[in-house]
């Protein structure tokens, strides 16, 4: 499974999302591609400086209930509506956590 | 919060429990860190676009460890996204043009402004018209689009300096607006639009739409023509609605069937040719090349007979060749479309999959969204967008997300939608050069 180059351990596979290539690094991880590509709307780690909102370090709390308010026609929107019905309960949490931890 | 429960919880399979602090070192041993006198590995990326500015600095996210070396001709940057509002008289050159200093300085990658020429795939060695060589151990290629000079009688690349085609932003983004701003109010302004595939399916319109509102406001007798290769286009019912409540009268588009499909092209005497023998003058003419994979991919033979490359639609590596990958238009990735924001998207999970393959481990699930914008007036906004997963032997585009704006949105929406343009572009242009 997550077996690394001959010498290396083998891990969990929950681990694997944690992992990062340096202290710096950030870990390839299923949040990170599922959050990621937000990022194009609403700026680098979610922190947009433009017409689009800041979604970076807000809570995840508050991020997982505007997503699934959106994707369930609880809350009006322009385009957000059109993709958090790309995502499931699940994926929305990941997302969520993901940018919370953008502080 | 996640991580800070992984220092404290740390694993255990087979039963070893591994210490955060040497978590790194017995995880990526020797070759991610450079122990052992080996050398850092090298990912060399060709093109400083959409695609491959946001490869070169994701991966600098996800492995600081990684050598990143950008190759790009040009020292600047200038987007096509907005080159349109430019032409509208909504933007100025200035306001679309970057350059690498951010991508070298933030980020550390090393960039070289030189064109790509030959690739050594034995000894995996990229090399440059300047002479220079550079080793790789993975090499990420995207280098957009060029164009096809051989599909019409009659325009060739010596003819770009009186029929521009403008579909790379820059000088002939300039030539254009001077063009249009000599023309005589009255005069006919005739655009060529390409057959499919092509880079920014709804690009053409929302020329169109520029063009017609700056000569509304500047040559109101003024009229747009636009000979279409195809049937239909991208947000089609969106772009006509648009036009008839902003330029009513002013906008006729051409049909391939009716007329659409240009045959030959008389730069001197500023004429078009149809394929049913009609002959259409234009004051300003505008032809919009067919297409393909930017010359050095196919050169190198990353293309195949269509033209553009193949790749696998998890990791965006060649099928054609190994260790390297290709992202952006010229790609073979639909339903993903040729767009900067699905090159971006492309470039995120091309950097995962280029990290985890120099670091033997299995990618996580890759997820891509776009979403092109196009305004049809300055406070007249549209959209298409959509979420895309890979299903586990191609990328499929999530059912039930995305689509267009609604049809019947009010003036309000529209006005929404023209400002949230403006906001991603200042967002992807912040990913990019910021
Ligand atoms: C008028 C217009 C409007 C558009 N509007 C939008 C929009 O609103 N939203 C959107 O998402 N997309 C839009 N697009 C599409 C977008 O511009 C492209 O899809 C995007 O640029 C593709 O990214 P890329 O990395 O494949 O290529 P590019 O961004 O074109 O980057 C390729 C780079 O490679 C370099 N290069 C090529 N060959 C070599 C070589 N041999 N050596 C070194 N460097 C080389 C080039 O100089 C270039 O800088 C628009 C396009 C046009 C024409
Ligand atoms: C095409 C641009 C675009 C993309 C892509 C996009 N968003 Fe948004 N987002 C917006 C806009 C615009 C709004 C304002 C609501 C609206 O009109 O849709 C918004 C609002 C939000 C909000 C509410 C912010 C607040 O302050 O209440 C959240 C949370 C959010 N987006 C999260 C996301 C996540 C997570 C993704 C990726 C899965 C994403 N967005 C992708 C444009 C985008």
């Amino acid at each position: 499974m997550w077996v690394t180059k001959p010498g290396a351990r083998m891990l969990a596979a929950s681990c694997l999302a944690l992992m990062s290539f340096s202290t710096t690094a950030e870990p390839v991880s299923e949040g990170a591609m599922l959050s990621i590509t937000c990022n194009g709307c609403h700026g680098p780690d979610g922190k947009s400086t433009g017409s689009i909102p800041a979604i970076g370090g807000k809570s995840a709390d508050y991020i997982e209930k505007a997503l699934l308010d959106f994707r369930d026609d609880k809350r009006p929107s322009t385009v957000m509506k059109r993709h958090a019905k790309g995502y499931s309960d699940a994926q929305i949490k990941l997302i969520a956590e993901y940018f919370a931890a953008k502080k | 919060m996640k991580k800070n429960m992984t220092r404290r919880n740390f694993i255990k399979a087979s039963g070893a429990i591994v210490s955060s602090a040497s978590l790194g070192s017995l995880l990526w041993p020797v070759k991610s860190f450079g122990l052992g006198g080996k050398p850092k590995p090298r990912v060399v990326i060709v093109g400083g676009g959409f695609g491959g500015v946001t490869c070169a600095r994701y991966i600098k996210k996800f492995d600081t460890n990684i050598d990143v070396t950008l190759i790009e001709r040009d020292t600047q940057f200038v987007t096509c996204p907005f080159s349109n509002l430019v032409l509208g008289g909504l933007r100025d050159m200035n306001s679309i043009t970057y350059n690498y200093d951010a991508v070298k300085n933030k980020d550390g990658v090393n960039v070289i402004h030189d064109e790509v020429t030959d690739i050594d795939m034995e000894k995996r060695q990229i090399k440059t018209k300047g002479g220079q060589t550079f080793d790789y151990d993975r090499a990420v290629f995207s280098p957009g689009i060029d164009f096809l000079w051989d599909k019409v009688e009659g325009y060739s690349e010596a003819d770009v300096e009186t029929i521009p085609h403008a579909w790379k932003a820059g000088k002939q983004t300039t030539l254009l607006k001077s063009q249009l701003e000599a023309m005589e109010d009255g005069g006919t302004f005739v655009m060529v639009a390409p057959p499919n595939p092509f880079r920014c399916p709804p690009g053409p319109y929302e020329r169109a739409s520029m063009i017609a509102h700056y000569l509304k406001t500047n040559k109101p007798k003024s009229k747009v023509i636009i000979l279409d290769a195809k049937e239909n286009f991208s947000k089609q019912p969106l772009f006509t609605k648009g036009w008839e409540a902003l330029y009513p009268g002013m906008i006729e588009w051409v049909a391939g069937t009716k007329g659409g499909i240009v045959t030959r092209a008389d730069a001197k005497n500023m004429e078009l040719h149809n394929e049913a023998g009609d002959t259409i003058k234009g004051a300003v003419i505008n032809y919009i090349p067919h297409q393909a994979a930017g010359t050095i991919a196919r050169k190198l033979g990353l293309a195949d007979a269509t033209g553009w490359c193949p790749v696998n639609q998890k990791t965006f590596e060649s099928t054609l060749h190994k260790n390297i990958h290709v992202i952006g238009d010229s790609s073979v990735s639909d339903p993903l479309p040729k767009s900067g924001y699905a090159a971006s998207s492309e470039g995120k999970m091309c950097a995962a999959a280029v990290v985890a393959a120099i670091n033997g481990i299995e990618m996580p699930n890759p997820s891509y969204s776009n979403t092109c914008y196009s305004l049809v007036g300055p406070d007249y906004g549209i959209s298409i967008a959509a979420v895309y997963r890979f299903d586990g032997a191609k990328i499929i585009s999530v059912d039930g997300a995305g689509g267009v704006s609604p049809a019947d949105a009010d003036e309000s929406f529209r006005r929404a939608e023209a400002l949230y343009a403006s906001g991603w572009y200042t967002s992807i242009t912040q990913e990019l050069f910021g």
